[in-house]
């Protein structure tokens, strides 16, 4: 008989969603979390820390194009970016494209993470050795406290807010965000997902915060086949820049960047976002 | 202490033998193990209500140790190093009202600093010992109550010397210690007991380095509040006394206001942490004071705040710190340490443990992890870039010394009537006001009520402070003695 081995990652107390696993590549319990690499036929290899999924080699181009080709695109000047999280190196790699960008600071809590994606995961990691990338393996929270005005961009690539991630998700955390950026400055943020309600809830609770802080702020969403429901959201927010009306289409398909995903159209219509997501998004 | 012991916990090796034996249940609670009561089952978990149980033979009794409970009672005594411990399950509260009760009666002199808990004048109010306060120095520029200095004690014992017992608070809320070793000397060589509300201060008995705990000073006495920084349930605590105490006569003072139905739940509690402290005391504290350190240094880089330490220690009434205390100044950030507390919680979803006028303290302890510090230091720094402003009309926080011109109980017994606070002033108190936390009387039974006195409760009511002590629910209008007018 065939052996069956399965990863499953319960969506809700309700849902599951399982990929069957070919083999095990690594695991480890570091300080702060456990980290496992699989090999799946369906999804290549996939890394997932505490049992939730993080990112497959088959769909991470979904998320790290548009994490970061949404804000570059608005403001295709940003030279000094502060990535907060990403860990796998996805969102630098995308990054590096940029010739204008002179400096990424990275900070990730868990430098086993990255150990880990170094070794394992060279299609997301491959750009951590860039030369404008300097990674500080230290809390979020603590690295943004004393940096004021220095940023065009802050992405912050974090898990979900139970765990590591979860000072990512507080109102001090963006306060702090708003000091370390400048005038002009955008933040981008993982914004969880708005279908099931324990999400829904870190949903609406990050985006009330952030509003506090930043003049515009909204989200816009793109299909994660891998994370719960699929419907996933980033926060775009600035003190300046609208998404949409200051979107630099031009200046953007000028750069040549070749992409899966993205593209200025669809730039626009991931902030049309649902009813029952604008409710939820005003009822906080 | 004997190590090898220390791996017991007979109440809670007792409790899992009944478990197992599956008894039936004639007798209370009526809950029987939780089946009578499906809501409160399914909150708190059947593992709880399962030992939720009576005294029997197999699980003694606290009224009168003969099995587990005194095995377990002379495992902490070991672990302490005290002659007797007593299992206290009506908060360390009970336990200073036992050390004054055995120590000091009626009309009885006892020697202590104003700024005690509520719990040791109301044992005042019980016994009818007449208190003799020693100023606790004050910091000028925080503006809090320190410890007592040494000399300022020997003075009052000098001064008092048919004085029967001084007590001490070490270390006070904020973590300051005084110098408990030269008040133990003095005190003995006159004749007198000293009691040590030793709230705060568990960890001295198992951390390296810390300030000297009260059994090892050599003092009589000391209520130790487990459910502090001890890890164990809310309400439950230790008396430790030394071999100077006649203890037979302590438990029958305990008996007086002490439950005959003492819950399971709180003295398991006592036994496993008491176990725990035993075994990984020294690991646990030294985890807590480098959190201690990190999290203050952080907060001092913000400015405006201040997180205060060792570098006040000055011999005297700042004799020495506890590490593992975050006090934070605020006034610098023209904030009320209470706002700062407000805000806290309000905004950012902190709760910390009290805040008064200038100052705030953070309870760090054995549950805390990096993360949730981070959490603290960055809301701090928010709320200092988002809050602050110019520190003008903020009241100092000053000693009042207080009048004392009855015992707190022929005040809190006299016949009395009710007067607008505002109109107290000259009259005699017959009650308390305080701020709690942290429970510090700014007015206590048989003192003179004074301006400043007034001044003070009306401006901390209005920063948000909780007040309580005073019949009237809304401390608008006090209790004054009526035949001394």
């Amino acid at each position: 008989m065939e052996t069956e081995l399965w990863y499953t990652e319960n969506h809700t107390p309700y849902v599951r969603f399982s990929i069957k696993v070919d083999r095990q590549i690594y695991s480890a319990q570091s300080e702060f979390q456990r980290i496992d690499i699989f090999y799946s036929k369906e999804f290549g290899r996939f890394l997932s820390l505490d049992g939730y999924m993080m990112v497959t080699e088959k769909d991470e181009f979904i998320y790290h194009e548009m994490i970061t080709h949404v804000p570059m695109a608005v403001n295709p000047d940003i030279k000094n970016v502060l990535v907060i999280g990403a860990g796998d190196g996805g969102t630098i790699r995308e990054l590096t494209r940029y010739k204008t960008i002179e400096r990424i600071d990275v900070t990730e809590i868990d430098k086993t993470v990255v150990d880990a994606c170094r070794e394992y995961l060279p299609f997301t990691a491959c750009k951590l050795d860039d030369p404008r990338v300097s990674i500080c393996y230290e809390d979020g929270l603590k690295f943004i406290r004393s940096k004021v005005g220095e940023y065009d961009l802050i992405i912050v690539d974090s898990t979900d807010p139970f765990g590591p991630g979860e000072g990512l998700f507080t109102r001090e955390f963006y306060g702090n965000c708003h000091k370390a950026l400048k005038e002009d400055g955008i933040l981008v943020n993982q914004h969880e997902t708005p279908y099931y309600e324990n999400y829904a809830k870190a949903m609406s609770r990050a985006h009330k915060s952030i509003k506090l802080f930043f003049d515009k702020s909204s989200v816009y969403q793109f299909h994660m086949p891998t994370y719960p429901s699929g419907h996933w959201l980033f926060g775009f927010a600035s003190k300046k820049y609208d998404p949409v009306r200051d979107l630099n289409a031009d200046a953007w398909n000028a750069l040549g960047i070749k992409t899966k995903y993205y593209n200025t159209e669809l730039h626009r219509g991931a902030f049309a976002i649902p009813n029952y997501v604008k409710e939820l998004l005003e009822d906080e | 202490m004997n190590i090898s012991k220390q791996h017991r916990a007979p109440i809670y090796e007792a409790l899992k033998a009944y478990k197992d034996k599956r008894i039936v249940s004639f007798d209370v609670p009526g809950h029987k193990q939780g089946r009578g009561n499906r809501d409160l089952t399914g909150f708190l978990g059947e593992a709880c209500l399962s030992v939720d149980v009576n005294s029997m033979k197999p699980l003694d009794n606290l009224s009168n140790p003969v099995g587990v409970i005194k095995e377990a009672e002379e495992l902490a005594a070991d672990a302490f190093g005290a002659a007797n411990v007593f299992f206290m399950v009506n908060g360390t509260s009970s336990a200073v009202q036992a050390m004054v009760l055995s120590s000091v009666g009626r009309g009885d002199k006892i020697i202590m600093p104003r700024n005690v808990h509520r719990s040791a004048i109301n044992a005042l109010i019980l016994s009818g010992a007449i208190p003799v306060y020693v100023n606790p120095g004050i910091n000028a520029r925080l503006g809090i109550p320190l410890g007592m200095s040494a000399e300022d004690v020997e003075r009052a014992i000098e001064k008092n010397p048919d004085a029967k017992a001084v007590l001490v608070n070490n270390p006070t809320y904020y973590g300051v210690c005084s110098d408990l070793k030269r008040i133990v000397r003095s005190a003995h060589n006159a004749g007198m007991r000293v009691l040590v509300d030793e709230a705060h201060g568990t960890h001295f008995y198992f951390g390296e380095n810390m300030p000297v705990s009260a059994m090892a000073a050599g003092a009589d006495m000391s209520a130790v509040s487990m459910h502090k920084t001890g890890g164990s349930l809310t309400q439950s605590s230790f008396l430790l006394c030394a071999d100077s105490v006649n203890a037979g006569y302590v438990r029958q003072i305990i008996n007086i206001t002490q439950t005959t139905s003492a819950s399971y739940l709180l003295l398991s509690s006592l036994d496993i942490s008491r176990r725990n402290l035993a075994l990984n005391g020294t690991e646990i504290f030294k985890k807590v004071c480098g959190f201690a350190e990190y999290t203050r240094s952080e907060i001092n880089k913000i400015g405006g705040f201040y997180a205060f330490g060792r570098e006040l220690i000055d011999g005297g009434a700042f004799y020495d710190f506890d590490d593992t205390k975050l006090s934070i100044h605020t006034r610098d950030t023209g904030l009320a340490g209470i706002e700062v507390y407000d805000i806290l919680r309000d905004e950012y979803g902190i709760q910390i443990e009290f805040g008064d006028i200038g100052n705030m303290l953070a309870i760090i302890s054995v549950g805390d992890r990096s993360l949730e510090l981070e959490r603290l230091i960055s809301s701090l720094s928010e709320i200092k870039r988002l809050y602050s402003k110019e520190p003008v009309g903020m009241l100092e926080n000053e000693y009042i010394s207080p009048r004392v011109v009855l015992s707190p109980q022929e005040a809190f017994y006299s016949s009395k009537r009710s007067v607008a606070l505002k109109d107290a002033v000259g009259e005699v108190s017959g009650e308390f006001i305080m701020c709690y936390p942290p429970g510090i009387p700014i007015l206590a039974p048989g003192e003179r009520v004074t301006a400043e006195a007034v001044e003070y409760i009306l401006y901390a009511k209005e920063k948000g402070c909780f007040m309580t002590g005073t019949e009237d629910a809304k401390i608008e209008n006090i209790k004054v003695v009526e035949e001394l007018k």
